[in-house]
């Protein structure tokens, strides 16, 4: 199994027609994700990859049937409409690449998914994907890349920055660690679904065995994590590394939103607390295929 | 974040309908005399800079009368403080403080949603109160959609002992303040403190208010120079930088210096990443070999070659490098070689004498390799590329071995090629192409055609031409991969030009003396 996505998924994308729309719309069919078909106000009746093009997302429910995720590339001022236009139309999972959605948006965006028992991955996010079977966003960026690049297997990975993502998947992949399920939450302060929500998926999740965070200071997102594990939601091993050791307080390096705010959010506090909640933290990026292989071995040690 | 002055927070509060102090913001000791005789009597004078504990370091002053407030305002001006030089003073009435409070509006992650917090002490940090005196606290979550209430807002105060009057007041401070941050895009907003005055009002006396990044085109009245948060106002580069960033929707660029005004024995670096993560491992590492970071720059997100292009120009255009390191995350989704291209132009314009390592690693990687690696061998200084499989750890040490072994070829620019009359041209959303026909006619690989990333070109009567109309070349059909100069200067008859201006640009480095 795997969490979010999986090749029988029915997917559709937002913003089809647009430059990176398409482009990555080929990248998604390519892989074998399930997309059926495509929106763009104004641009009802075309085709793009020989998928035809709606008006609206209900008209495009209307004649494709259920559909489960929308893939959202519009421009980031538009994000918001088209977020709760798939939400209205029933589709339970949004996910949203564009960079620079005003905050206030995304929280009426959050308000609306809760509303209507939605959810939504991003904004800002290089997407997610679940190795052999569906991708969604631009994770990759090729499918013939991302064949090779991430293998399947038993461990979760969630990160907070998009090229971590596949640099650190493809780490993994190449010694020799399948992944369930790969994921960019997103870069920005303020997410759909956090690092703590991805957890408590993989969690659930009966084909994920290991969970592997990349953290970023900023936010409050890992310290959640060491709270689920504290208390006993979380119980599979986590192996995690944070990112941002040396920024300095006060400088943000463009998307990745770190953004030290307050006593939150710093190196020190998310590496401690999660270390006593009993994770592993690793102190250099290059540990984590080493780290992961320890924990690996450990599980299959006690069966 | 972009951070407004306190001034320019408190107009925002005052047209919501919060009182502030009396008073303006001053651009020189004649208006400091002006606005303290419009004021009548005792004023404080408070220097426009973003640092904390204005007080204790001398930037907030008394003065008695217009005299002594140009005096002591004439003692601020021009001085520099955290990089800010004061050029504005905010000049207010005096006023009695009784009791001090604290009001902030933040959006916090854990809730999703934006939450209030009051606390009957001011003047100090939030964390503090809550740690020393959790009683004095209090937290309202706002429903983003029906804003903050009255009820809410009194509610809060209930709970922390205020009652009457004092809690009517206060109450539709919060409720204003609310409104204000929303209806501005407010990040942050923050009145610390909220004073009680002698005279039985209540007031605003400091404030701290940022607003999201990726909102400010809401709020152009707001006259925000560069959406973002900088501990020091904007150095020229960072400007002219911004322009780029903001006139080209492709891909991400960031640029902001780091340090400014080394020499050379300062062992600083350009930095080129890709992506936040990524760069922030790749500075860790160069840094870790005993290198500062002169800038941080990140081209991501699948830009076109020309944003490459001009990153890689404006980081050249910092005096005193050690050297050119660009890493990402190693593994891109993007396609590399046009950031390969963009780099190739750029060196190759500006005939590099520092060594330039380059971690190309993802989509395309092999190609893009050899693009960097083969176009730049002429070159005085060594230039490497390095794939996926190389980390980061290898490419720092790579870079260090070179900066330290000093290498240069003799190796003069050769003369660009001169344009004929007979030319083709076209303009592309940032640039302009120019085929000098000349040439192409005698070029036998029509390479420009075939290496096209957008398949635009033709040939017609044996030299190039749009394949699609100008109006669609311009609007970003040309997606500007540069494959028409950089693939042409090598392999065809170097007739293809692409201009790819930096306004201000030009102009800087004559100032600073980079030829």
């Amino acid at each position: 199994m795997s969490i979010l996505i999986d090749r029988n998924k029915k997917v559709i994308v937002q913003g089809i027609t647009g430059r990176e729309g398409m482009t990555r719309t080929k990248l998604m069919l390519d892989y074998g994700t399930t997309v059926l078909g495509g929106v763009t106000p104004g641009r009802g009746g075309q085709e793009v990859h020989g998928l035809s093009v709606f008006d609206t997302v209900r008209e495009a429910v209307d004649n494709l049937g259920k559909i489960d995720v929308s893939v959202i590339f519009v421009p980031a001022p538009l994000v918001k409409d088209a977020a709760l236009e798939a939400f209205d139309a029933g589709i339970t999972l949004a996910v949203l690449v564009p960079d620079r959605v005003p905050i206030y948006d995304v929280l009426e965006i959050h308000y609306d998914a809760r509303e209507k028992g939605a959810e939504f991955v991003g904004p800002n996010t290089l997407g997610l994907l679940s190795p052999g079977k569906a991708v969604l966003g631009m994770m990759g960026g090729r499918a013939k890349s991302a064949q090779e690049w991430f293998k399947p297997g038993n461990v979760g990975v969630t990160s907070r920055s998009g090229g971590m993502t596949s640099s650190l998947a493809y780490y993994l992949s190449k010694s020799g660690i399948g992944l369930s399920t790969i994921i960019h939450v997103g870069g920005d302060a303020l997410v759909g679904l956090p690092h703590p929500a991805v957890v408590k998926k993989f969690q659930e999740d009966p084909e994920t065995d290991v969970i592997v965070i990349f953290g970023e200071i900023g936010t409050s997102q890992e310290e959640m994590v060491a709270e689920l594990i504290a208390n006993g939601t979380v119980t599979k091993p986590v192996v995690a590394y944070i990112g941002g050791r040396a920024a300095q307080k006060g400088t943000r390096f463009s998307h990745a939103g770190a953004i030290i705010e307050g006593n939150r959010g710093t190196y020190e506090g998310k590496v401690s607390q999660l270390r006593e909640a009993g994770a592993h933290v690793v102190e250099e990026f290059q540990e984590i295929p080493s780290a992961t292989l320890d924990v690996l071995r450990n599980l299959s040690a006690k069966n | 974040m972009a951070r407004l002055h306190e001034y320019q927070g408190k107009e925002l509060l005052k047209s919501a309908g919060i009182p502030v102090p009396k008073g303006r913001v001053a651009e020189n000791t004649d208006e400091v005399r002006t606005v303290t005789e419009e004021l009548e009597g005792e004023v404080v004078l408070k220097a426009q800079v973003w640092t904390t504990g204005r007080f204790g370091k001398g930037l907030i002053q008394f003065a008695s009368d217009p005299d002594e407030a140009a005096q002591k305002a004439a003692g601020l001006f021009g001085k520099e403080v955290n990089n800010f030089t004061i050029n504005q003073i905010l000049v207010e009435k005096k006023i009695e403080i009784t009791t001090e409070y604290f009001a902030s509006l933040i959006i916090s992650d854990v809730e999703a949603a934006p939450v209030m917090i009051f606390s009957g002490m001011g003047g100090t940090g939030v964390e503090e109160i809550v740690k020393k005196h959790p009683d004095k606290v209090s937290f309202a979550t706002i429903d983003v959609i029906k804003g903050l209430k009255d009820f809410q807002a009194r509610n809060m105060l209930a709970q922390i002992g205020i009652s009457g009057k004092e809690q009517a007041k206060l109450a539709d401070i919060l409720v204003k303040l609310w409104e204000m941050a929303r209806a501005n895009d407010a990040r942050s907003a923050e009145i610390n403190p909220i004073v009680f005055t002698r005279d039985g009002q209540f007031l605003a006396a400091d404030c701290r208010i940022t607003i999201d990044d990726y909102a400010v085109y809401r709020h152009p009245e707001l006259n925000i120079e560069i959406a973002r948060e900088l501990n020091r106002p904007p150095s020229e580069l960072d400007r002219i930088a911004f322009q780029v960033e903001k006139n080209d929707y492709r891909g991400t660029f960031y640029f902001i210096q780091m340090a400014q005004g080394f020499d050379q024995n300062d062992n600083y670096v350009g930095f080129h990443g890709a992506g936040g993560g990524g760069s922030m491992m790749s500075m860790d590492a160069v840094q870790r070999k005993g290198y500062k970071i002169a800038n941080f720059c990140d081209t991501s997100g699948n830009p076109p070659a020309s944003k490459v292009y001009r990153a890689a120009k404006i980081i050249l255009s910092q005096k005193n490098i050690r050297g050119y390191f660009g890493s990402g995350s190693g593994v891109a989704s993007q396609e590399q070689f046009h950031s390969a291209r963009g780099l190739v132009k750029a060196f190759r314009e500006e005939w590099i004498n520092i060594p330039a390592v380059i971690r190309l690693g993802g989509n395309s990687e092999d190609l893009a390799v050899r693009i960097l690696t083969e176009y730049t061998r002429d070159l005085p200084a060594p230039v490497e590329g390095y794939k996926k499989d190389n980390s980061v750890e290898y490419c720092a040490e790579r870079f260090d071995a070179l900066v330290k072994k000093g290498s240069r070829k003799d190796s003069a620019k050769p003369e660009s090629p001169s344009l004929s009359g007979n030319i083709y041209s076209f303009e592309t959303l940032t640039g302009t192409v120019t085929y000098d026909y000349d040439r192409c006619l005698e070029c036998e690989s029509k390479i420009c055609v075939s290496k096209c990333v957008p398949q635009i070109l033709r040939l017609e009567n044996e030299g190039p031409v749009l394949n699609i109309t100008r109006e669609e070349a311009k609007k970003g059909k040309c997606t500007e991969c540069l494959a028409c100069e950089v693939e042409c200067y090598f392999h065809g008859n170097k007739g293809g030009h692409i201009d790819l201006p930096i306004k201000g640009l030009e102009e800087y480095r004559r100032k600073v003396g980079i030829a």
